[in-house]
């Protein structure tokens, strides 16, 4: 079941990642949720030719991707900017700021008055200093309230100021380092990634990954001479349980 | 009473540099479990004695809901005929998005081997050739990590064929997630591992006998499979010294919010938040707590009467609230309880998958309410419908989102009722009751 209306758009390259991602799965369908990631990675959203692509590797209806990429919030249905801005305005977040910080930043990025709404962009989509916003439910980070994520790399400890000068430099064209992760590099790029595709791996599993919110606890162990029990010399696995 | 101390076990080595990386990890003892497992002096021991060892170390679920992994394990079944025969399944549960909850994360960034050599031993427990681990789509730099120490591994023979000349194969795929708290939900996730929607399924048949692919599989947190290692190392005696009798072993508590000094304490279960926040430098600016959650927004909330309750899973449950994933949000007094539960149901609203009927209908109207009672339009009848509307979620929703959802509310009101009042008497001054005031009806 192939139809060349797809071919223009995915090359030859993204053929045979299509092919290399369900190679690592027992049953094809799995393949589906990276296969969508891969293709926003090509086009910078999910397109009919998008879905159709994917429903033709695996041999599904459209219907049936439709209705998978409807129902997850990191596939989109718009071009998005070269930058996606992720404002956590859960409930812990949105208490020490995070409400605060969407909101200036929707004025910031608006125009003629209007501010930016969920999942709108400012800028030409994919253009350089694009930036496409949203808020987000708990990114996981709650110990380094407010947060935010550009391209999904944490800016953590966040303030209305601090990540108005974020956009700003993203705007124009600047890629600030995250508190956490690696160097930005664009949403399409991380959108690869999360296909399984690295450039290069080793270099980019470096970078800050522990907060001093993350090790305080350690930290504090150590500081204190506090340890779990030490761990017997040698220890013998348990008998078999007899059979009933 | 003997002062309160941290045991890291799992956070230990955090603070050692490149700790993600392998040789860090084999510096510091890893992969000596996996090497006691498949390379003793008889050889590869025999896999149903680690499931013994779990179970006498008593290690129940880190996700939230407690169950005892050992137990977990010994219901896949085994044997050449039936269910038994069909593939076996080990699925990661790396999904953290439980609002407050932030243990995985830092985990999986700084010590994915942990993770990995979990991962093997596990599968080699319960006789799975093939294990995935999904994790949150948006914890991006964990997928880098953790991809690369199953890169390492294979690489050093911890995976694929013939692990340590063993015998015994292994495959690990890493598969991002795409924005969805209901994966997290174990069936839900199976699901969406199998590239659908991520709706939960209907239990039973539990994954154990009918999971991944309708195959035996076993679905595990990150930190149940991480503390693995360790009991191997340590042994079940070892492990039980920390902690009480019913929730053995060390746990990672996560403080967040309104205290001096937020972060990951790994300590033995029981401890209470009294003794947390003596560690975490108390309220911040010393302004008073006035409620936090145990364990995440879908345990009911805890008040300052509280910071004597043992955080283990019978404390919390006696308390009349849940040990969940120890995610403690700490809120002081100038946080508007209403407030703070309209924004958690904006989330259950949210992510609620709607498939079931009470809780896809149930969180929209509880939300609509919550908004008009935040906006000064509530009236008093409006909680007696919440709670009325929660009754009909809790226990009558398809999975346990639902009585999550219904957590917050419920607990407000059971702690707060007065604070919904005041709010509504707001309404008394200046909606339609007290204009009907003005003209003299009600004189």
């Amino acid at each position: 079941m192939t139809t060349p209306t797809a071919e223009p758009v995915f090359d030859e390259l993204t053929r045979q990642r299509a092919k290399e991602i369900i190679a690592r799965y027992p049953q094809s369908r799995s393949a589906l949720l990276p296969m969508l990631h891969l293709v926003q990675s090509v086009q910078g959203y999910v397109s009919q030719d998008g879905i159709r692509f994917c429903a033709e590797q695996l041999d599904l209806t459209t219907a049936e991707v439709s209705a998978v990429v409807t129902f997850y919030t990191m596939y989109k249905r718009r071009p998005s900017g070269e930058h996606l801005v992720s404002v956590c305005t859960n409930t812990l977040c949105a208490a020490l700021g995070g409400d605060a910080i969407y909101q200036s930043l929707r004025e910031r990025l608006g125009s003629e008055g209007r501010p930016l709404g969920h999942e709108q962009t400012v800028g030409e989509p994919g253009s350089s200093g694009s930036i496409t916003l949203e808020h987000v439910e708990c990114l996981a980070a709650c110990d380094l309230a407010p947060v935010l994520q550009v391209n999904y790399e944490y800016f953590d400890r966040q303030s209305v100021e601090s990540a108005g000068e974020l956009v700003d430099a993203l705007r124009r064209g600047e890629k600030p380092r995250p508190t956490r992760g690696a160097p930005l590099t664009d949403w399409r790029t991380v959108e690869r990634e999360l296909a399984g595709f690295f450039d290069d791996l080793p270099a980019a599993v470096e970078g800050p990954s522990a907060a001093e919110e993350t090790l305080r606890g350690t930290r504090l162990a150590e500081r204190n001479g506090w340890a779990a029990p030490a761990m017997p010399e040698h220890v013998e696995l348990p008998a078999l349980p007899e059979k009933k | 009473m003997t002062e309160a101390t941290l045991t890291p076990v799992l956070t230990r080595s955090w603070t050692s540099a490149r700790s993600w990386s392998q040789d860090t990890y084999e510096r510091l003892g890893g992969y000596q479990a996996l090497r006691a497992v498949l390379r003793g002096a008889d050889g590869p021991v025999q896999p149903d004695r680690l499931i013994q060892l779990v179970k006498d170390s008593g290690l129940r679920g880190r996700g939230g809901a407690g169950f005892p992994t050992g137990l977990k394990w010994s219901f896949i079944p085994q044997g050449t005929t039936g269910a038994a025969a069909k593939p076996h399944y080990l699925v990661l549960n790396a999904d953290e998005g439980e609002p407050g909850t932030c243990k995985d994360i830092p985990l999986m960034m700084a010590d994915p081997h942990s993770l990995v050599e979990g991962c093997v031993i596990t599968s080699y427990a319960i006789r799975a050739n093939y294990c995935a681990i999904y994790v949150r789509g948006e914890a991006l730099h964990c997928i880098r990590r953790v991809q690369h120490a199953v890169n390492e591994a294979y690489a050093a023979g911890y995976l694929g064929k013939n692990i340590l000349g063993s015998g015994f194969d292994l495959d690990i795929v890493v598969h991002a997630g795409a924005g969805a708290y209901i994966c997290g939900e174990e069936t839900a996730l199976l699901d969406s591992l199998e590239g659908r929607r991520g709706q939960p399924r209907l239990k039973p048949p539990f994954p154990a006998t009918a999971g991944l692919y309708g195959a035996p599989t076993v679905v595990n947190n990150v930190e149940t499979i991480a503390s693995v290692p360790a009991i191997v190392r340590g042994g079940s005696e070892w492990f039980r010294a920390m902690g009480t009798a019913k929730s053995p072993g060390p746990k990672i508590y996560s403080l967040s919010g309104h205290v001096e000094l937020p972060g990951q304490y790994e300590a033995p279960l029981g401890i209470t938040l009294r003794e947390l926040l003596v560690m975490a430098g108390g309220m911040k600016d010393g302004i008073p707590l006035k409620f936090w959650t145990p364990g995440g927004s879908s345990t009911p909330l805890f008040t300052a009467e509280h910071l004597d309750v043992p955080l283990d899973f019978e404390g919390a449950a006696a308390a009349g609230s849940m040990l969940g994933t120890t995610a403690i949000m700490l809120f002081n007094e100038t946080v508007s309880v209403p407030w703070a539960v309209m924004k958690w149901t904006e989330f259950y609203k949210h992510e609620s998958c709607g498939k079931c009927t009470p809780c896809r209908e149930g969180c929209y109207w509880l939300l609509e309410i919550l908004r008009r009672m935040v906006a000064g339009e509530g009236t008093e009848s409006d909680i007696e419908t919440m709670l009325d509307v929660c009754d009909n979620i809790l226990g009558r929703s398809f999975c346990a989102l639902g009585d999550g959802a219904v957590s917050p509310i419920a607990s407000g009101i059971q702690y707060f009722r007065q604070e919904f009042l005041d709010l509504c008497k707001t309404q008394a001054g200046t909606g339609p009751a007290a204009r009907a005031d003005l003209v003299g009806a009600q004189a």
